[in-house]
Parts: structure tokens; C-alpha cells; sequence
């Protein structure tokens, strides 16, 4: 084992930390290294340095600490009766290899996890140590996020956030039978009480940032979580669900949804099948309707079947609208921007533009047309000074019409 | 008729530029020709070093015309049109020109999203705002050890679409500030000592580094952290187009990456997850369908598997590790020294073991061969999960109310986590399916046991098979 090269470790912790759908290098307090003895430099946006082919973007250097671990719970390839191929860095290698790919362009900055040695604190130390060597010895500027373990202390943890750009805690699974069933080490109570204590450091470090402006920065980039989608029988209202609690009651950025994928050495636990990567897909667009489309969690539920899951066909948005259809027509024209939110095919680049534009002429299909990617996909669901869908609106077969074609969906699923 | 004409609006103008990307210089021309009234159409913008239009000739800018009114621009125009003249587009002098003229009479017109200009030089800058982005995410710098001065210094070679070069210097002195670098382009080139920009002449591709150590290891990132069950070509190439892919050093791994990928999905599922297809639906079924299973290597050993055996409705199920050399020889559960055994305490405390369904966690015998003699061994958890599979679809033909476990494996089966029976015995484990678990050790435990420790060790299994007998008198009142 005392062998094994850094391109050997790299390439067991990189694989190990895969499974992680987070890769966000956006949002933090921006800072450069104009004034500083190193590198480094976060200016609003995150940048994607590079795409693997699974279509994911590579922002941070992501990868464990080490793969070793203690807990064993079923979804994860490092659990402790995965016989999956173990290595271990040490603190000084992994500070050392994110500053050789930062030099080169290659990363944002790190995204670093780890499975469970020794103890949590213990690893949770080593965490904090990686972030310390970056930050102190090498005044590096750029972004870090570090996942952390709930089972930690929690003064460890606020060390973390004092270094980290992010940190995250993983809520694992939607329901907390679930969690008790395939992640049997860890408790709910401890993970939601740790998110908490986070969101309670990251408004305490606002509050003295306005009032001292030196006092120390905490999480600027604030806390996200991860679930896994498909391991368990959590429908998607109950994940739609759980997400909006943890966004009202923690203050998250984001909530990662990750489909469960077939690792190998799985579980005999687990279910036999993947879920449709779609079903992901589906529920990150149903977050982006209550995060920036006004939608209530309830409001999401109803466009779900009658299985609690959202249509994977149609997207979650359209399958509302199709439900609601006495909501519609809008006219673009009158509406206010609540109701051309609603529309399936107006993003809110669009809405933005015809809010724009009206002021200044009364809007014809055609100039709807050029403001929005898909006209076919609007014109049902909207009135325009020369349109009317009169009874396109109600018709039974609209879903058909507006639903993707078969052959088209399955590539886009692959 | 020619009296009347404006030998102004008759008189065709070009305007040479002298830097493809300078905004101030294409403000003072454009100025100038507004204040003089000129219209679009009489204008001709030329890129510098090109042949320009070939019927473009005439004079260069006007006067102003006397009490000309200050020409008019709002921050929305001057904001899109300094990232639109930096396109590689050769009408965007003259179509800027045209918005600016339109902005003196409508000087809200930037707000019309659906106009056809808008919505151009809004593309133009989009277009070179993504050209930017994507020469922030793709500059892959390469160090070359001795810059003379024995520092590291770093070079890299880029292609950028549009002419964003200087205007993007900024970012990248202010990430690296305190490296020594270098970015070279067709287009011309940047030099960072640390302290001072300087621009140089264009160069090509030759005069950067050709590689870097390290690029090994960033490619054995890249391969490490691609998930080959999930391959989303378009997805990938929509961001990262082709056209960037020659001066990344990443990318050479891609098409091999995507061919071995379908493949190396399917060794995942086959080596990893279960394929074991539906249900039983009858107890026989599964007796049937364990004697084929070999999804672990027990299976393998030459051994028989062991069905549960006992009552379909029965209302207690007895589950134990795994058969014993006995057990395996007779093809039935509990038969051996430990069977033996459990059926003295049973009786004791008054179950009648005919009517509980008494199986194993594990289905087959574990043993290495010492001589002749097969040695019982535990199986590992990994080997207990794979048979849950088998104990869950008997408890689900089974459904009793009330499962009694019998050692760790057992637990282990029933939970899907290990736990320690010393803490776990003695009290009910609720089931998901509102059945009841009851956990205790394994009568083998009490065989290795000798003196006072087994007698120990044999109360508690008393005491606990007492509390089951008590559990399942209430369940089946």
C-alpha cells in the first residue's frame, strides 16, 4: 500500500467522490490575489474548467480525503463492506495537488470529502487541517468547499466554515426511514441539528460583518445538501417536499439531487435498477420552479401523478399547466409576471424581455416568437394582439402535441 | 432637383479603423458623424489590415454641423456595444453606428427586446461575453521551469474567436497575481512578471511549452471522476465545443472515455448489483431458485442450499446464521449440534418449534477444508446482504408477526446493519411491515461457551426466548 503513487491515490479518491453532484463554485464573497502572497480568485460566477463526457461540469478538484471508512451505508462504493480499492492522502498532498491545478488553470479552487477513519472528529481535523494549509500558508484565494460530518463537533465544523467558501452536510435520503434503513450509522436528528448550528454561524458572521468590518467571514457561499434519488421508495412529492422544508428551515443554496446510480460493489439492499436519469432531471427543474418561478412546494405536488412522481415525459412545468388549463390563456400583453411565469416555454429571461418590450409596442405572436426559444411550445397558452388559441387550450390530445417525441426523449435520456 | 440636394447626405464616408476591438476610437468617429448628420447608409466601417469594402470609397469624417446637439447614449448602449465591437463580426461598426442613430430620435429603444437590432448587438455581446467565459474556463497554462531568472513561470497558448484578448487580462492578473505567466494568441499576447502587464506581438502555437508533468495527473483526474453510467455527449459538447479541444490537454481522453463507457457500464451492473429478477412467489420457488444462486462465492463451495422449513402461516420465524456440516448433508435447517440444542430451550420455554418456520440469513455452508474435516466460518456482511434477498421473499410468503434472530448474521440479515446483540436483546425492533423483531444470541454461542459463562449465556437465552413466548401469546390473543 506504501506504494502507491499521488496518481494512483488521485485516481481511487477522484472515482470515489464521483458520486457527489455538486460541483458549484458560484455565489461566494469575491476576493482576489492583487494584494496577497499567493493565488487565487472568486468573482461572482463559478467557472467550468472543463466537461466530462457525462455531461458534468469540472469546476472543483473533487475528491476524498480518503475512502476508508467506518460508516456502511448501502448507496455508497466506500462503505465499509464494499471491497472497492482503498488509499488515503495525506493533508500536505491534497493542499499540494490543488495548488498545482490551480497554477495551470485546470480548477476553481477544492471540493473535498472524506469517509469516516479513526473518528469523526478526527477526520473532520483532517479536513480543517487541508483548508488551514491552503488558506494560511498559502494565502490561496480561490474556492473551497468542504463537506462535513455531522457527527463532528461542532467547533471543528465552525473552523471549517471560517476557511471554506462552502460547506455541506449531506441529508443523504429524502425519508428518515429510509436513512435508518440503507445509511444505518447515521441519524437524522444529528445531521438536521448540524445543518442548524451551520445556518446559525453563517447569520451570526453576517451580522458582525455589518457591524465590524473585519470580523471573520463564515461559509459566504452558505450550505447545501445532497439526496439520492431512486434508493429508496420516496416519491417525488415526498422529495419535492423534503427539499422545501430543508430550503425554509436551513437556508440552503442549493439542493442537490442526485439519481442513484449502479456502483460498483453495490448493496443487496439497494433496488436492482437505476432510476431514469430523467427522474433527476425532472426534479431539478421542479426546484427551479420554486426557486426562481414563485412556485409553492404544493403547487409542485399537483403536477405529480397519481404515483406521488413527477411525469417524465413532459417537464414539471407544463404538466402543471395541463392540469390547471383554466389558468390559461395569458396575454402577454396585460399579464403581470406572476402569471407569464406560468407559462410553459417563458423562462425568466423571456418574461424579463416581454415586460421590456411591451411598454413600447403591443406584442404580435411574431415578436413573442423572437423573445422565446420555442413558439410552438408558448402558443397554446398564450393571447398576443393578433392571437387567440381559442380551442387549442382545451384540447385532449395537448399533451401529445406538446410532449416530446419518443425517439427524441430517449436520447436525450441516454 | 440637384439644388436642393444636402451635399452632405450625398457624400459616402469610410472610417478606417485602427484596432479591431477599440471602442474610444469608434466613439469619437462615430461622434462626429452623428453631430454632422450622416446617416447610416453613408458610412462604411473598415476592419483594420483587411481590404474593407471594395465600394466603399469616399471621405473620412466630416465636420460637425454647427449647434449640433450633444450626441446621446444611456448606459444600456455604451454597456452592450464595448463587448459587441470586440466580435469577430465585420458589420458591428456599422451596425452599432445604425443603433446610435436610431438612439438620438428613440431614446428608449435599447427596451425593445423584439426589435431585429436589439436583439443582434444583445447577441454580439452575449457571443463575446461567452468567448470570454470560455477563455477564463479553457487558458491551460504550462510551466517552464527556467525563465532565466530561476523562477517558475508559466505559458499558455489560446485561441479566442473574438478580439477579447486585453480586455479579459484583468481576470487573469488578478487570479494569479503572484505568478509569472504568459497567454499567447494568434491575435497578439500577454506577459505578467508579477508586477507589471505588457503586451506582445502575436505568436503561434510554437512558441508555447508543448507539455506538463502535471498535465498526467490532470488527466487521471478527468478519467477518474467521469461517470461512465451516466454519458451525456451533447450535454458535454454544447459547453466544451470542439473547437477549444486542441489546447486542452484532457480532451485527447474523450473518444476512448466514450467508447468504453457503454461497455464499462454494463461490467458494473453485471459485477455489482443484483440481477435476480422477480419475486418467488411460492416458498417452493425459492427453495428451488437458492440452489442456483451464485451471486457469492459460497455457492461455489460444492455444497447444497438449505431452504427455511416450517408452517407457510406460521405465526413465529426462527432465523439462524447459516447451515452447518450437518445441516448441508441433510438439506434442512437446525439439525446439528446446535439444532439440537435450540430444540431443549425451545421446549423449555414452551414453543413448539412445528409451528415456527425456522431458516438460515445465509442459505449455503461456509467452510474451509482442514483434512477432511469442513470448518464452519462466518459469512461476511456483504455475503449476508446478498441473501437477504432470499430471507426477505420468505418472510414476505410468510408474513409472520413475530421474527426471532438468532445471532449476529442474523440480525445483520433483518437489519442491514450490524448490531450488538447484548444491546439489542431482549426488547421488540419494529419492521417496516408493522412486524415485530426480537434478537438474541445463537445457540452455537452457547456451545463454545464452557463453566459459568455458559450458564450465563444460557439464562439470557432463556430469559429471552421466555419474552418471545410471552409476545406471542399476546400477538395471538
Amino acid at each position: 500500500m506504501a506504494s502507491q503513487t499521488i496518481l494512483q491515490k488521485l485516481e481511487i479518491l477522484a472515482d470515489a467522490a464521483k458520486y457527489d453532484a455538486s460541483c458549484a463554485s458560484s455565489g461566494t464573497a469575491p476576493k482576489n490575489s492583487l494584494r496577497g502572497k499567493g493565488i487565487g480568485s472568486t468573482e461572482g460566477m463559478g467557472i467550468c474548467h472543463a466537461y466530462a463526457p457525462d455531461g458534468r461540469c469540472i469546476s472543483l478538484l473533487k475528491i476524498l480525503l480518503t475512502n476508508h471508512c467506518v460508516f456502511d451505508c448501502h448507496y455508497c462504493v466506500n462503505r465499509k463492506s464494499s471491497n472497492t480499492r482503498r488509499a488515503r492522502f495525506t493533508p500536505q498532498e491534497v493542499a499540494d495537488l490543488t495548488l498545482a491545478f490551480y497554477r495551470r488553470n485546470y480548477i476553481e479552487g477544492l471540493f473535498l470529502s472524506s469517509g469516516i477513519v479513526k473518528s469523526s472528529n478526527h477526520t473532520m481535523e483532517q479536513i480543517v487541517e487541508v483548508a488551514r494549509i491552503l488558506r494560511e500558508e498559502h494565502d490561496f484565494r480561490g474556492y473551497i468547499h468542504l463537506k462535513t460530518i455531522p457527527e463532528a463537533d461542532p467547533e471543528l465544523v465552525h473552523q471549517a466554515g471560517l476557511y471554506a467558501d462552502r460547506v455541506s452536510i449531506n441529508v443523504e435520503l429524502p425519508t428518515d426511514a429510509g436513512l435508518t434503513r440503507l445509511a444505518p450509522d447515521k441519524s437524522a436528528a444529528q445531521i438536521e441539528g448540524a445543518m442548524r448550528h451551520v445556518k446559525r454561524d453563517i447569520v451570526e458572521a453576517k451580522d458582525a460583518k455589518k457591524r465590524f468590518r473585519h470580523a471573520p467571514r463564515f461559509a459566504p457561499a452558505g450550505q447545501s445538501t445532497q439526496m439520492i434519488v431512486g434508493a429508496d421508495a420516496a416519491s417525488d412529492a415526498d422529495i419535492v417536499g423534503k427539499a422545501s422544508r430543508l430550503y425554509d428551515s436551513f437556508r440552503l443554496r442549493r439542493v442537490y439531487y442526485s439519481a442513484f446510480s449502479p456502483i460498483p460493489d453495490a448493496s443487496a439492499v439497494l433496488p436492482l435498477k437505476r432510476p431514469p436519469l430523467i427522474r433527476e432531471h425532472r426534479l431539478y427543474q421542479s426546484d427551479w420552479l420554486m426557486r426562481f418561478y414563485g412556485y409553492q412546494p404544493g403547487e409542485v405536488m399537483q403536477a405529480t401523478g397519481d404515483d406521488g412522481n413527477l411525469p417524465l415525459d413532459i417537464d414539471p412545468k407544463l404538466a402543471w399547466a395541463l392540469k390547471f388549463r383554466d389558468r390559461f390563456p395569458v396575454d402577454v400583453n396585460r399579464a403581470g409576471r406572476e402569471q407569464l411565469l406560468r407559462v410553459p416555454g417563458l423562462g425568466v429571461k423571456a418574461v424579463n424581455r416581454i415586460l421590456a418590450s411591451r411598454r413600447h409596442r403591443s406584442l404580435r405572436l411574431e415578436d413573442v416568437g423572437r423573445l422565446t426559444v420555442s413558439l410552438a411550445k408558448v402558443r397554446p397558452f398564450i393571447c398576443a394582439a393578433d392571437w387567440r388559441p381559442l380551442t387549442l387550450t382545451d384540447r385532449a390530445d395537448l399533451r401529445a402535441l406538446l410532449a416530446p417525441r419518443a425517439e427524441q426523449f430517449e436520447l436525450f435520456a441516454a | 432637383m440637384s439644388a436642393l440636394r444636402n451635399p452632405v447626405h450625398e457624400t459616402r464616408y469610410v472610417v478606417n479603423m485602427p484596432e479591431a476591438g477599440d471602442f474610444d476610437f469608434w466613439r469619437e468617429q462615430a461622434r462626429g458623424l452623428v453631430q454632422a448628420g450622416v446617416p447610416p447608409e453613408r458610412v462604411a466601417w473598415a476592419e483594420p489590415g483587411g481590404d474593407g469594402d471594395l465600394f466603399a470609397r469616399g471621405e473620412g469624417a466630416p465636420a460637425p454641423l454647427s449647434a449640433a446637439p450633444p450626441v446621446r447614449a444611456n448606459k444600456r448602449f455604451v454597456a452592450l456595444a464595448k463587448n459587441a465591437i470586440l466580435h469577430s463580426d465585420p458589420e458591428r461598426f456599422a451596425l452599432l453606428y445604425r443603433l446610435l442613430w436610431r438612439l438620438q430620435r428613440s431614446p428608449r429603444i435599447m427596451e425593445d427586446k423584439a426589435d431585429p437590432e436589439i436583439r443582434r448587438i444583445e447577441e454580439l455581446d452575449k457571443n463575446v461575453r461567452r468567448d470570454s467565459h470560455k477563455m477564463h474556463a479553457f487558458v491551460r497554462f504550462r510551466l517552464v521551469e527556467d525563465d532565466g531568472e530561476g523562477g517558475e513561470h508559466y505559458v499558455a497558448w489560446f485561441e479566442p474567436e473574438h478580439h477579447i484578448l486585453r480586455a479579459n487580462a484583468g481576470f487573469f492578473v488578478r487570479r494569479f497575481a503572484n505568478m509569472k505567466w504568459a497567454i499567447l494568441t494568434p491575435a497578439g499576447s500577454l506577459h505578467w512578471d508579477g508586477e507589471v502587464l505588457s503586451e506582445g506581438p502575436p505568436a503561434q502555437r510554437s512558441d508555447a511549452p508543448g507539455g506538463d508533468p502535471m498535465e498526467d495527473l490532470w488527466r487521471g483526474y478527468y478519467a477518474s471522476i467521469f461517470n461512465p453510467a451516466r454519458l451525456k455527449i451533447g450535454a458535454m459538447l454544447k459547453e466544451m465545443p470542439k473547437k477549444y479541444w486542441k489546447n486542452m490537454p484532457e480532451t485527447v481522453l474523450i473518444p476512448g472515455l466514450v467508447a468504453g463507457a457503454q461497455r464499462r457500464e454494463s461490467d458494473m451492473v453485471a459485477a455489482g448489483t443484483l440481477e435476480m429478477g422477480e419475486r418467488p412467489e411460492t416458498l417452493a420457488a425459492i427453495g428451488a431458485a437458492i440452489h442456483a444462486c451464485r451471486q457469492c462465492p459460497i455457492g461455489l463451495l460444492g455444497n447444497h442450499a438449505v431452504m427455511g422449513e416450517g408452517p407457510q402461516d406460521a405465526v413465529l420465524m426462527i432465523v439462524g446464521e447459516q447451515p452447518g456440516d450437518q445441516e448441508d448433508l441433510a438439506g434442512r435447517p437446525f439439525v446439528g449440534p446446535a439444532g439440537q440444542l435450540l430444540d431443549r430451550h425451545l421446549e423449555r420455554a414452551g414453543i413448539d418449534r412445528g409451528t415456527a418456520y425456522v431458516t438460515n440469513a445465509v442459505k449455503h455452508f461456509k467452510y474451509t477444508l482442514r483434512g477432511k474435516r469442513r470448518l464452519h466460518q462466518s459469512p461476511t456482511a456483504k455475503e449476508i446482504d446478498i441473501c437477504r434477498w432470499w430471507v426477505e421473499s420468505e418472510r414476505a410468503l410468510v408474513q409472520p408477526k413475530l421474527v426471532l434472530a438468532m445471532g449476529a448474521s442474523a440480525a445483520r440479515v433483518m437489519l442491514g446493519k450490524t448490531v450488538s446483540i447484548s444491546r439489542a436483546r431482549g426488547v421488540p425492533i419494529a419492521l417496516e411491515d408493522g412486524s415485530e423483531l426480537w434478537v438474541t444470541a445463537h445457540p452455537s454461542y452457547l456451545l463454545r461457551l464452557e463453566g459459568a459463562a455458559r450458564e450465563e449465556q444460557a439464562r439470557l437465552f432463556d430469559a429471552d426466548l421466555d419474552a418471545v413466548k410471552a409476545r406471542l401469546e399476546e400477538l395471538s390473543a
